[in-house]
This record gives structure tokens, C-alpha cells and sequence, in this order.
């Protein structure tokens, strides 16, 4: 396969991960990316990285169960298959990356610690002080420069990937890319390619993500006929650092090591924090959901802190609404083993020591779940066969998605450090089933030149014609602050149809008036104005499949939450009654589930996204309500539990040939 | 500085913010001074600086000019992108934070690109030189492949204490700013060189300098690393050889400006201690 390539489209762990396999697997591969790799969003990455361990097994833990949390934690919306061999992969994972040198923080014995994370009971996450994905990351990228060294990988640093290249069969043969230096567009040819170009939270202005996390090129390949699956969820993390260039992310690991949120329980108490009686303080999570506290799931701790401050008025400052998160009654020298990289963050940015101070946090935009839509080759156990080139192939074939920018791994709700998980499983085992796409294809570097001639000149079109229109007096930056607006105001934590309905219709506006922009600089040498204006061009067709699928999907679930078409809780006091009550909560629950427990599937139609709902793959683990030991919802809970029951008993007594076919 | 309280500051305040920016087209073209003005908001850094630089493309004369060209990430110190220097000194500039410069000098705010490196356009340099000294060293672990073999060696606490803060270098570049040892490498392409030709070369220029302190932590990181420690002769080849730690003129600057504080001497001083250790072997094992 001497003449064989691969294209990889993004350095950051899932981009990494698969370009180090496949170098292992002796493809040459070259590595695209808009920064150098080293530098990729993973960097960002604070709180660790989940598996089943060897302590968590002796108290009851299992691969499985790691599973069943990622589900229940997701809403149910994942295709259980991958999630299954994505749980099943971890504990192998964090010693491969154990092996390559990560500082993970040790147990005075030496072996890897860990601490617990939200939608668990175990402590599942590994860690390196509060820089795991930085840690991780530079891991990969010492893995892939070696590789370098030895002339297998080629690095492209500072090149904006255009779009795939299809061939006459709709086959992915390559790509187009522009190098941000010199502006020059060429093509890739590539016997596959792997986009692992993460989120898209600059479709929201400002979220915890980094600026080149626009999402367009996970829309080229939408636009360009790949399936986009899940958009409207839209991970909101609770805790983040309000500021004027960028939410910074305050890690779900202070709460893993004990922090608690609170508020004072009078409005507008104006005493310093410290000063405030353990009496007087409101821990709203803790009170509300005895069981998982402070680490109930991120969706669940998003609604109640934006609930408490613009619902209940207990907002700690007021000025801006946030939240006390208090570290201080846990140790300095703890503290900074264990957290101290997002402390300094902290202190950095705000000037105040939250060794001293209890931080104030408000949500953030975190984390796209949903992104493009990959297939899947099931085993007889219900995980994935290894191997299959159908694992990860968007609906584009020879075009690969990985890590963020898929869809496949986290359902509603994305539970935290399963990311650095699902981002370097999805890597490491793509590998082997691009090799044998390959082997069953002709070699791209085969076809007729005028299939990627072809494809250049459409990029070079539209790069002249950007460059040329003068005219069009639409400013890129302001568009952009606008479409962030829009889109944190109708898309985020609490949705309303009216207000979805008239997003939709100005981003569509404007998503022509983005056609219109004049460039202040007209140059070809580093001209970062028309890099933007592209990506802002495309971060539209994202915006619509992320509110379409909002709008459509009548229904709260993970972090999709909408009041209007909410579970209504139970109200009665007299137990017989609030057992009937019960009852209907868990009918109502299965009629919505037989309409909205599916996938949104996006195709592109040149102007505008069309949405199908899609069957999901529950073929292990049965659908339940997602309480979390909510208080007051013990009666659905138990009711529940009864109709199970119940089923597994019909089942069991059923005849041999219909149980297959249920 | 003088010790104020918030409120204090609040008056000293200006409404608008004067930033005096070292320009540059493009790599070998003379570079020069341009003045911009922006509206002061609370809590600004010196990106959301250069984001309303950029969004209005004029400067304080009102002169339509592009917009000055950076490069960021993260922005919260921990990709390295956006190092720059600022009023004098390097730094990354998403944690510069305009009211603590004020502090210093409420009349302007100075940015410049490192000059350490070729500048490829503004305030973008091309620090390609650092990744390629982190190829020198050899700094990863030379394992046998990534399929499924167990765990890794224990790790005693007292190691991971040790290396964790070296391995948070993140390749901004400050340290070799600082440093007085440290010289700018810039070629220019020859008419009809290639692209493998041009790297080739300016690589070869790279090795017959000074390879910073960086690269040198991060070879002693790997050479305390149970797996890595198999490449510590080829490690320390490069750093006794030409540009190697003799070329260290301990001057202290790279630590004092580290942003991640990363004991870099301290690294430093164990090279030079291993380096003594490497040539007396040298000698007797010939």
C-alpha cells in the first residue's frame, strides 16, 4: 500500500489518536490542522478521563455499569453498541496513555488515582492535577511528532480544511485546504480522511471553548452531503467564569474533590461569604438531590443554578448572576495537588484566591454532543466489530468523524470525563477499519487529476470572490456577535418554541447578509479576516440544524429542556393518589418516548437543513425516567421498578419466537 | 505601583484605550508603528484589545487600515498561542489584563511580537524552530506500539511531583525571548527552492544554535521517566553538542518570565550536572 494516505483533519486527542494507530499500522498520514497541534482545544481539558479500575471493581463496579451510566446520564439517545465498546475500551485506554508517560497524579503507593465525577457513584476518573486533557494531549502529540521523526506523518499546521473531495460515486477521495500563510489552496488527495475538528461553540459567541471551535468544517462536510445528527444538544457546563472574550471553564473536578455550590438563603444578602452561617446557606443541590449532591449530571446542575439565580432571585452578586462554588474548607496543600491549574485560572483572571474566597460560577456553553452523523458494525454482544470500516464513516463514504465533532457517544447529555474518553477511543480504534476500507478501494492518487482540479477551483472562486466584494458593507465580527446572541438567548438553558420559531428565521437572514461581507483586508499574505469570514459563513448551516432540531423536538430531555412540554411533577400528598399520579407520569413517559426517543438527522438541501427523526439502537439497556434520586420523585421511581418487573416476568413466560422479535 | 481599591481604580479609568501596535506585512518588510483606540469595558484583556481592533480596521487618525493580525487559542494561558510582548515584556495576552496594566501605565498599552522569531505578519511569528528543538531531544517514550499491554511502571508520588510541572511547558516561547543566549533565525526562501529544501535548511540553521531551555527541561523530564530514560544518551548527545547547555549563559531570565513556573534552572542545572557525568563516560567507554 506504498502509495495509500490518509488525511487526518484536526490535532487535538481524537486527531491524534488516530493518526498515531494508524502510523503504527504503517499508513502514511498527513495532519491537518488550523494551529499547531500542540495548541488544539484539548488543551482545555481539566478534569480527567473515566474508566472502571481495579478499586471501583471491588465495590461493585464493572465495564458495564460505566455503560449503563453513560446512557442513563445521555437520556437514553445514544445507539448503545458504540457506548458499550467505548466503556469496555477505557480501563485499556487509560494504560496505553498511562504508558506513554502521562503525569497522572499517584497514590502515595504509587498507582494512579482517582477521583469521583458527576452521573457516577464510583471513582472512575483518572487525573492529572487539573490539566488532564493538556496532559493527554501532549502525550499524543510527542507520540505523532516521533512519528514525524520518522517521516511517516506530515504535518500541516496552520492550513483551514475547505471541504472533502467526492468522486463521480460520491466516494470521499481527499480534500481541499488553504495554508493561512499564503493563502494558497490546494488539494489532499487521501484514500480516506478522518475529520476530528471538535466543537462548535463560537456559534454562540462566547462559550468555554477555544476560537478556532467554529464547527466549519465539521458544516463543509454537512454541506457537502454528510448527515448531521443530535444538534440541539448543546452541553451548558454549570460552573464557568463569566468574562468579556471567553466563558472559562471552572472544572466539575472542584466538585469531585468536595466543592459545594450554595447561596445565601436571603436574597440580597450583601455579608461577605465567609461570614455567612452554615444555617443561612442554601446548598440547593445537596438538599434537592441527596444521593449524587453536588454531582448530579451537568444539564441537571446547569437548570437548577440558572433556576436559583433568575427564577428564585438568589443570585450572590447583583450585578450578574452567578453562584458561590466554596473549595475553602478543603486544604491548601490539597488543593493545589489536586486542582491547582484551574485555581490559578481562577486567580488569574478574577484577581481573587478561591483557596480564601468561594468562587462565583455561572453556566457556560460547554460541549456539542451532537455533530456529524457516523455508522456502526454491531457484534453478536452488542458492541462494535473491531475492524469494520463502517464504524465511524459519516454518510459520505471514505469519510471518517471522530471525537467531538461526532455524534455517537453522549446522547442528551454528555457526562463529564467521559470526553477524553470517547475522543481517543473513537481515534485509536478507527484505525484498523480504515485500513481495510482501503484495501477494498482503488488508490485515489489514481483517479484523473480533474477530479481534485476540479474541486480547487471551487474554493478558489469563492476565496476571489470574498476578496472582491467591496460592495457588500456587512462587517464579519458584528454578524458574529449578533448570531452569539441569538443563539444564547433562544438555545441554551431553557427553550421556548416562539422564541426558537423567530432565531430561526433571523439566522436565516442572516446567513445571507453573511454572504455580504466586505473585508477590510483584501490581501493574500496571513489575511485572518477572510479565514473568519469563511468560517462565519459557515457556522450557519450548524446554527439551523442546532435550532430546527430544538424547535422540532417537543420534549425536555438531557440538556434539551423545554417547559412547555416538561414531565409534570407529582402534587399530591395522600399516597394513594400521588400513586396513580405516578402511574400516569410513567405512561405519559413511554407515549413520549415512542415519539421523541430518536435521533434528529440533518440533510443539507442548499439553503436550508432538512430534519427526519431516527430510530435509536436501544438493544441492551431499556429506556427508564432519569431521576437521580431527585427529592420527591421516590414513587415514580418505585413504580417503575414494578412495571419492569412486570415485563421482565411477561418475557420470561413468553413463547421462544417472539422474544427474539420484540 | 500604588496599593488602591476598587474604587480608586474606578475613577483612574479612561473611557477609551490608546494601543500603540509594531506592524509588520510580512516576513523581511520593514515594520512600523500604528496607533488605534477602542471603548474601555470592565474586565478586558488585551485579545478582546485586538478583537475590537480588528471588528473596526482603524486607526486612532481614523485611517482604514487591516486588522492587525494575532494568533490565539484558548484563551486562558494553557494553549500558548498568543504570546506577544507587551509594554516590554513577554506574555501571553489573554491573561493580560487591562486594568492591571493600567496599573503600570494608564496612557497606552504597547504591543509588539516576540523578537525572537521571524515574523510572519503583525504580531504572528513563526515558531516552528521550537517544535523542531522538541525533535532533538527526543522528548517522548519509546514505546513498542499502542496495543493493549497492561500499565505503565509505578510512579511514586514524589516523581510525578517532580515532572508534573515540567511537563506543563506548553511551547509558548518566553523563555527563549528572555534569553540573552537565545539569537533570531531568519532565512528567506531562494527563488525555486522547495518546500522540503527551504525546511532542510533552516532546519540546519536551527541546530547550529542555541536549542533553549525549554528543550532542555523537557530532555530532563524524559530522562526521569522509567521507559524514556532508554534514549538518555541520544538526549544528552544534543544537548553536550553544538547549542547544547554549554551555550547557557545563566542568566536566570527564562524562569523569571515562565508563565507556567516551570523550575526551568533547576532543569537546567541537572542537564549540566548529566552533561559532566556524559563526557567523563564518553571518554572512559571509548
Amino acid at each position: 500500500m506504498a502509495s495509500n494516505r490518509v488525511l487526518v483533519v484536526g490535532g487535538g486527542l481524537a486527531g491524534l489518536s488516530a493518526t498515531m494507530k494508524l502510523a503504527e499500522l504503517g499508513i502514511p498520514v498527513d495532519l491537518l490542522s488550523l494551529t499547531p497541534v500542540k495548541r488544539s482545544h484539548s488543551v482545555c481539558a481539566q478534569g480527567g478521563i473515566n474508566s472502571v479500575n481495579d478499586q471501583t471493581r471491588q465495590q461493585g463496579d464493572s465495564e458495564w455499569n460505566h455503560f449503563d451510566d453513560t446512557i442513563y446520564g445521555g437520556d437514553f439517545l445514544q445507539n448503545q453498541p458504540p457506548v458499550k465498546e467505548m466503556a469496555y475500551w477505557a480501563p485499556k485506554v487509560i494504560d496505553l496513555m498511562d504508558r506513554l508517560g502521562v503525569t497522572f497524579n499517584r497514590t502515595p503507593e504509587g498507582f494512579i488515582d482517582r477521583r469521583r465525577f458527576g452521573g457516577t457513584l464510583y471513582k472512575r476518573t483518572a487525573f492529572a492535577g487539573a490539566t488532564t486533557g493538556q496532559q493527554l494531549l501532549y502525550a499524543l502529540d510527542e507520540q505523532v511528532r516521533r512519528h514525524e521523526a520518522a517521516g511517516l506523518v506530515k504535518k500541516y499546521e496552520f492550513w483551514d480544511f475547505l471541504g472533502p473531495i467526492l468522486d463521480d460515486g460520491g466516494r470521499c477521495v481527499g480534500a481541499v485546504a488553504q495554508d493561512m500563510v499564503s493563502m494558497q489552496i490546494r488539494s489532499f488527495p487521501a484514500d480516506a480522511v478522518v475529520v476530528a475538528t471538535g466543537g462548535c461553540g463560537l456559534i454562540y459567541g462566547r462559550s468555554t471553548m477555544s476560537v478556532f471551535c467554529t464547527g466549519s468544517a465539521a458544516s463543509r462536510c454537512f454541506q457537502a452531503g454528510a448527515k448531521y445528527g443530535n444538534g440541539e444538544f448543546i452541553q451548558v457546563h454549570p460552573t464557568a467564569i463569566p468574562g468579556a472574550d471567553k466563558l472559562r471553564l471552572m472544572s466539575e473536578s472542584a466538585r469531585g474533590e468536595g466543592g459545594r455550590v450554595w447561596v445565601p438563603r436571603k436574597p440580597n444578602d450583601t455579608r461577605p461569604p465567609k461570614s455567612i452561617p452554615e444555617s443561612e446557606r442554601y446548598y440547593f443541590l445537596e438538599e434537592r438531590f441527596p444521593k449524587y449532591g453536588n454531582l448530579v449530571p451537568r444539564d441537571i446542575a446547569t437548570r437548577e443554578i440558572f433556576n436559583i439565580c433568575v427564577n428564585e432571585g438568589l443570585s450572590v452578586d447583583p450585578n450578574r448572576m452567578c453562584v458561590y462554588l466554596d473549595l475553602t474548607h478543603i486544604s491548601r496543600a490539597e488543593l493545589d495537588r489536586k486542582l491547582g491549574g484551574i485555581l490559578e485560572i481562577y486567580e488569574k483572571f478574577q484577581g481573587v484566591d478561591p483557596r480564601e474566597e468561594p468562587m462565583k460560577i455561572f453556566p457556560a456553553v460547554h460541549y456539542s454532543m451532537g455533530g456529524l452523523w457516523v455508522d456502526y458494525e454491531a457484534n453478536s454482544e452488542g458492541g462494535l466489530v473491531p475492524g469494520s470500516p463502517r464504524n465511524q464513516c459519516t454518510s459520505i463514504p471514505g469519510l471518517y468523524a471522530i471525537g467531538e465533532c461526532d455524534y455517537q457517544y453522549h446522547g442528551a447529555n454528555r457526562l463529564g470525563a467521559n470526553s477524553l474518553l470517547s475522543c481517543i477511543f473513537s481515534g485509536l480504534f478507527i484505525g484498523p477499519g480504515i485500513v481495510n476500507w482501503i484495501k477494498s478501494n482503488k488508490a485515489s492518487a489514481d483517479l484523473p487529476k480533474s477530479v481534485f482540479e476540479r474541486a480547487v477551483g471551487v474554493e478558489e472562486a469563492r476565496h476571489k470572490k470574498l476578496l472582491s466584494n467591496t460592495s457588500g458593507g456587512e462587517n464579519p465580527y458584528l454578524i458574529h456577535q449578533e448570531l452569539g446572541d441569538i443563539m444564547t438567548r433562544s438555545a441554551t438553558v431553557v427553550r421556548y418554541n416562539d422564541q426558537l420559531t423567530d432565531a430561526y428565521s433571523k439566522v436565516t437572514q442572516m446567513a445571507e447578509q453573511a454572504r455580504r461581507c466586505s473585508l477590510a483586508d483584501t490581501g493574500n499574505w496571513t489575511n485572518q479576516n477572510v479565514i473568519f469570514t469563511k468560517a462565519l459563513q459557515d457556522m450557519f448551516p450548524v446554527a439551523e440544524c442546532i435550532l430546527k432540531g430544538a424547535l422540532m423536538r417537543d420534549e425536555s430531555r438531557g440538556a434539551h429542556y423545554k417547559p412547555d412540554f416538561s414531565m409534570p411533577s407529582l402534587t399530591s400528598t395522600d399516597p394513594t393518589a400521588r400513586h396513580r399520579e405516578a402511574e400516569q407520569w410513567c405512561d405519559a413517559f413511554d407515549e413520549n418516548n415512542r415519539k421523541f426517543l430518536k435521533s434528529s438527522v440533518c440533510t443539507w438541501k442548499g439553503n436550508e437543513p432538512d430534519l427526519k427523526f431516527e430510530d435509536i439502537d436501544t438493544r441492551l439497556l431499556p429506556p427508564r425516567p432519569r431521576l437521580y434520586g431527585l427529592v420527591g420523585a421516590e414513587v415514580i421511581e418505585q413504580v417503575w421498578k414494578e412495571r419492569a418487573e412486570a415485563k421482565a416476568r411477561e418475557k420470561a413466560s413468553a413463547p421462544k419466537e417472539l422474544v427474539g422479535s420484540a | 505601583m500604588i496599593a488602591s481599591g476598587p474604587e480608586a481604580d474606578q475613577k483612574r479609568r479612561p473611557s477609551k484605550i490608546n494601543v500603540r501596535v509594531l506592524r509588520q506585512d510580512g516576513p523581511g518588510l520593514p515594520p512600523y508603528w500604528e496607533r488605534h483606540q477602542v471603548d474601555y469595558e470592565p474586565d478586558m484583556n488585551v485579545i478582546s484589545v485586538l478583537q475590537k481592533i480588528a471588528a473596526q480596521a482603524k486607526t486612532s487618525e481614523g485611517k482604514s487600515v487591516t486588522p492587525v493580525a494575532w494568533d490565539c487559542g484558548c484563551l486562558e494561558e494553557v494553549c500558548g498561542s498568543c504570546t506577544m510582548v507587551i509594554n516590554g515584556r513577554v506574555r501571553q495576552s489573554c491573561s493580560a489584563l487591562v486594568d492591571r496594566l493600567f496599573e503600570d501605565n494608564p496612557e497606552e498599552i504597547e504591543l509588539q511580537p516576540m523578537t525572537k522569531f521571524p515574523v510572519v505578519r503583525d504580531l504572528v511569528i513563526d515558531r516552528s524552530r521550537l517544535f523542531h528543538s522538541l525533535k532533538r531531544v527526543q522528548a517522548w517514550v519509546p514505546v513498542d506500539g499502542y496495543y493493549d499491554m497492561g500499565a505503565g511502571p509505578r510512579i511514586s508520588r514524589e516523581a510525578q511531583e517532580q515532572n508534573y510541572p515540567l511537563s506543563q511547558c506548553m511551547s509558548c516561547g518566553c523563555c527563549l525571548e528572555a534569553c540573552p543566549q537565545f539569537n533570531k533565525v531568519e532565512l528567506q526562501r531562494n527563488p525555486g527552492e522547495s518546500d522540503e529544501d527551504f525546511t532542510k535548511r533552516k532546519e540546519a540553521a536551527y541546530e547550529s544554535e542555541f536549542i533553549g531551555a525549554h528543550a532542555i527541561s523537557q530532555a530532563m523530564l524524559f530522562n526521569s521517566h522509567p521507559v524514556a530514560k532508554s534514549l538518555e544518551k541520544e538526549r544528552m548527545e544534543t544537548i553536550t553538542s553544538t547549542g547544547g547547555i554549554q551555550a547557557c549563559g545563566n542568566a536566570q531570565n527564562c524562569v523569571a518570565v515562565c508563565p507556567k513556573e516551570i523550575p526551568l534552572t533547576t532543569s537546567i542545572a541537572r542537564a549540566g550536572r548529566a552533561a559532566t557525568v556524559y563526557a567523563f563516560k564518553k571518554i572512559f567507554d571509548r
